[in-house]
C-alpha cells in the first residue's frame, strides 16, 4: 500500500512538471511573443531589449525553463496585466468563488445523478429507465452556456423568483457586511449570522450552480447505470437473491457497495469537467471566479494571467483525483492488506 | 451425395427481400435511423445554404432590427437587423466543419503515436503515453482556453486547441487495439516471412484496428461541436465577421431576455445537430463494435 501511495505521488509530481513543461511552450515556442503583448505595439529596439532582460528572455532556453519550474512551484505565476497584481493574489482572491460552485455542484450531481443511476439500473427497461435514458441522451447535446441562459430565461425573466447574475447583491452587501473566513459566501454569512446576506448569496448561487449540475448529470446518471447494471449480472447478486434475501436489500447493500469504487473515479473526473464548465458558467452569469478572471486575462492577450489560473486549476484537479485514488484503501479494506 | 428417388424439393429459395431486410434494420436501429435522418437534413442544409438562405447571412438591416420571428423573417432578426434563419443555416457550415476537422486533426495526431507506442512496446511506449497523459491532466475545456490564449484568439485555432488537447484518447484506443492486434497469427506470419516494422504497422495492424478509432471519433464528434461553440461563445473561437451558432449566443447576451429568438434558435439548431450525432454515434458503435453496447 505505501508503495503504491509513493508511486501515486511521484507520478503526480511527474505529471505536474509535465504540465508545467507544456505551459512553458505555450508560452515561450508558439507565436504571440511575451514581449509585444507586455510593451505594446511598434515598441523601439530598446524597450524590446529592456523587456526582454526583464523577462528573462535573453538567457537560454533551458535557463529561462528552469526559472518557470522555479517560480510556479513557488506559486509565482508572475503580476497580471490587467489587474497589475501578482497572479497568485488575484487567484487567492477568486478561486473561492470558483471552488463554491463547482463544490456545490459536485455534490448536487452525486447526491441526484447516482441516485437515479442505480434506480435506472435496478428498473431497467421500466419507464422511468427510458425517461432516465432520454432525458441523458438529450442532456448531453446541450451546451452549457444554452442550460445557463434558458435558466436565466426561466427564473429570471419570466419568473422573477432568481437573480440574473452575479454573487451576491451589491446593496445587501453595503448593508450587511460579513468577515472573508472561509472564502466561501454560504459558509462565511452564517458565521456572521446575518440571514439576509445568506439569502442572498444562496439565491445568486442558485442558477450557476443548477446549470454546471445540468451540464455533468447525464454523464454521472448514465456511468451510474452502466456500472449497476453490470454488477447486477454477477453470481452473487443473482445467489443472494436465489437464497431469498430482500431484493432490496441486494441491490441497495450488496451491489451499490460493489459500484463504489468505479463511482469515486466518476466523481473525481467530473470535478474536472466541472472546472471546465464553469469558465463558460461563470461568464454567463458574470460569477466573480477564475473563469471570468481566465476569459478576461486572454480578451486582453494576459498571458501570466491564463497561465497561472490553468496551472492552479490543473493541480487542484490531479489533487482531487490523488485523493480519490487513496481513497480507495479506505472504501476497499482488501487493498491495504497485502 | 445421394438424392431420394421420387422427390422433388422445392428449388425456391426464400430470400428477405431488400424492402423486408431494410425494415429489420430500421426496427433493430431506430433511434440510429432517426438520427441519421435528421443528421441527412441538416448536412444537406449546410451544403445548398446559399440556395436555401432567403436573406444574405451577413446584410444589416436596421429598418428590420431585432425584429420578431414573422412571415418575412421565420427565425426573427438580430441586433444589426440580419436574419436569423440565414444565419443558423450558415452556422450550420461552420460547425459541421469544426468537428470534422477537429476530430479529423487529433485521430491525424493520435493515431501515430497509438499505434507506435502498442506496436514497439517497451520504453517508447512508456515516454510516449507518459507523455500523452500530460495532456489528460488538464481538466477538459480548460487546455484548449489556454492553447488559444497562447498561439491566439480565433476559430482556426481555436480547432488545432482541440484537437491537441483532445488527441491523447484516440493514442491510447489505438495503442490497445494495436497491442491485440499485435499477437494475432496473421501478424506474426508477416513477420515471420520478412516483412519489415513499418509495412505490418501500416498494412496489418493499422486497417485491423481502426474500427474502435472510428467509433471513438463518431462519438466525440458532437462533442468538438459543443467544445468550439463554448469557446465561440466565450470570445476567444470564432470572431465577428464569421458565423457560428455559438457566436450567435454570445451576441445576444445583452438581449436575449426581451429578444428570445436570437439566443433560442442558434441553440436549438446546437441541441439538435449534436443530439443527432450522437445518436449515428451511438448507432454506429452498436454496429460496428456490439462488446461496447450498452446494457438494455
Amino acid at each position: 500500500m505505501y508503495r503504491y501511495v509513493t508511486q501515486r505521488i511521484l507520478l503526480l509530481i511527474l505529471t505536474l512538471i509535465g504540465v508545467v513543461t507544456i505551459t512553458f511552450v505555450l508560452g515561450r515556442v508558439l507565436p504571440g511573443s511575451p514581449v509585444e503583448l507586455m510593451i505594446g505595439y511598434r515598441p523601439n529596439q530598446e524597450q524590446i531589449e529592456a523587456a526582454r532582460k526583464a523577462l528573462g528572455l535573453d538567457l537560454p532556453l533551458y535557463i529561462q525553463y528552469l526559472h518557470f519550474l522555479g517560480d510556479a512551484i513557488r506559486g509565482d505565476f508572475g503580476v497580471s496585466l490587467h489587474t497589475k497584481q501578482p497572479v497568485i493574489t488575484d487567484i487567492a482572491i477568486r478561486s473561492t468563488a470558483t471552488l463554491e460552485l463547482t463544490v456545490l455542484a459536485v455534490i448536487a450531481v452525486v447526491l441526484i445523478g447516482v441516485p437515479i443511476g442505480v434506480i435506472s439500473a435496478v428498473r431497467s427497461n421500466t419507464l422511468v429507465d427510458h425517461a432516465t435514458r432520454s432525458i441523458s441522451i438529450a442532456g448531453v447535446a446541450l451546451p452549457v452556456f444554452m442550460v445557463g441562459i434558458l435558466l436565466q430565461m426561466l427564473f429570471y425573466g419570466d419568473l422573477g423568483w432568481l437573480p440574473l447574475q452575479g454573487r451576491i447583491g451589491s446593496l445587501v452587501l453595503l448593508d450587511h457586511p460579513f468577515e472573508i473566513v472561509t472564502g466561501f459566501y454560504l459558509i462565511d454569512t452564517v458565521l456572521a449570522g446575518s440571514w439576509t446576506a445568506f439569502s442572498s448569496a444562496a439565491s445568486h448561487i442558485v442558477l450557476p450552480a443548477t446549470a454546471l449540475t445540468l451540464s455533468t448529470l447525464p454523464l454521472v446518471t448514465r456511468t451510474t447505470r452502466n456500472m449497476m447494471m453490470e454488477v447486477l449480472q454477477e453470481d452473487y447478486v443473482r445467489t443472494a437473491i436465489a437464497y431469498g434475501l430482500p431484493v432490496r436489500h441486494v441491490h441497495y447493500r450488496y451491489a451499490l457497495k460493489a459500484t463504489l469504487i468505479p463511482l469515486m473515479t466518476i466523481v473525481g473526473l467530473t470535478f474536472g469537467v466541472l472546472l471546465g464548465g464553469s469558465v463558460v458558467v461563470e461568464f454567463v452569469f458574470d460569477w466573480p471566479g477564475l473563469g471570468g478572471y481566465v476569459v478576461r486575462s486572454i480578451t486582453r492577450s494576459d498571458f501570466p494571467g491564463t497561465i497561472g489560473v490553468t496551472l492552479f486549476l490543473a493541480t487542484i484537479y490531479l489533487s482531487i483525483n490523488l485523493v480519490v485514488d487513496l481513497l480507495y484503501f479506505v472504501v476497499d479494506p482488501r487493498l491495504s492488506s497485502p | 451425395m445421394s438424392t431420394i428417388p421420387g422427390a422433388s424439393w422445392p428449388q425456391r429459395v426464400v430470400r428477405p427481400s431488400w424492402t423486408l431486410k431494410l425494415r429489420f434494420f430500421v426496427s433493430g436501429h431506430l433511434l440510429f435511423v432517426a438520427g441519421a435522418t435528421v443528421f441527412g437534413i441538416i448536412l444537406i442544409m449546410a451544403t445548398l445554404a446559399p440556395l436555401i438562405a432567403p436573406y444574405d447571412p451577413v446584410a444589416i438591416d436596421f429598418s428590420v432590427k431585432l425584429g420578431a420571428p414573422g412571415p418575412d423573417h421565420w427565425m426573427g432578426n438580430d441586433e444589426l437587423g440580419r436574419d436569423v434563419f440565414s444565419r443558423v443555416l450558415y452556422g450550420a457550415r461552420t460547425s459541421l466543419m469544426v468537428g470534422l476537422m477537429v476530430t479529423v486533426m487529433a485521430i491525424a495526431l493520435g493515431l501515430p503515436i497509438g499505434l507506435l507506442a502498442g506496436y514497439f512496446g517497451g520504453r517508447l511506449d512508456t515516454v510516449l503515453m507518459r507523455l500523452s497523459d500530460v495532456f489528460l491532466a488538464f481538466p477538459p475545456l480548460l487546455l484548449p482556453i489556454a492553447i488559444t490564449a497562447a498561439i491566439g484568439v480565433g476559430l482556426v485555432n481555436a480547432m488545432i486547441a482541440l484537437a491537441i488537447s483532445w488527441f491523447p484518447w484516440y493514442a491510447r484506443i489505438m495503442r490497445g487495439a494495436v497491442m491485440r492486434v499485435k499477437s494475432e497469427p496473421y501478424v506474426m506470419a508477416a513477420r515471420a516471412m520478412g516483412v519489415g516494422h513499418g509495412r505490418v504497422m501500416l498494412r496489418h495492424a493499422l486497417p485491423n484496428c481502426l474500427t474502435p478509432v472510428i467509433v471513438q471519433g463518431s462519438l466525440d464528434f458532437g462533442y468538438t461541436i459543443l467544445a468550439a461553440a463554448s469557446l465561440s461563445f466565450i470570445g476567444i473561437g470564432a470572431q465577428p465577421p464569421e458565423i457560428e451558432w455559438g457566436l450567435m449566443a454570445a451576441a445576444s447576451r445583452t438581449n436575449f431576455l426581451e429578444f428570445w429568438w436570437t439566443v433560442t434558435f442558434p441553440g436549438l439548431a446546437i441541441f439538435i445537430t449534436v443530439l443527432s450525432i450522437n445518436l449515428v454515434g451511438d448507432g454506429i458503435r452498436d454496429i460496428l463494435d456490439p462488446r461496447f453496447q450498452e446494457f438494455r
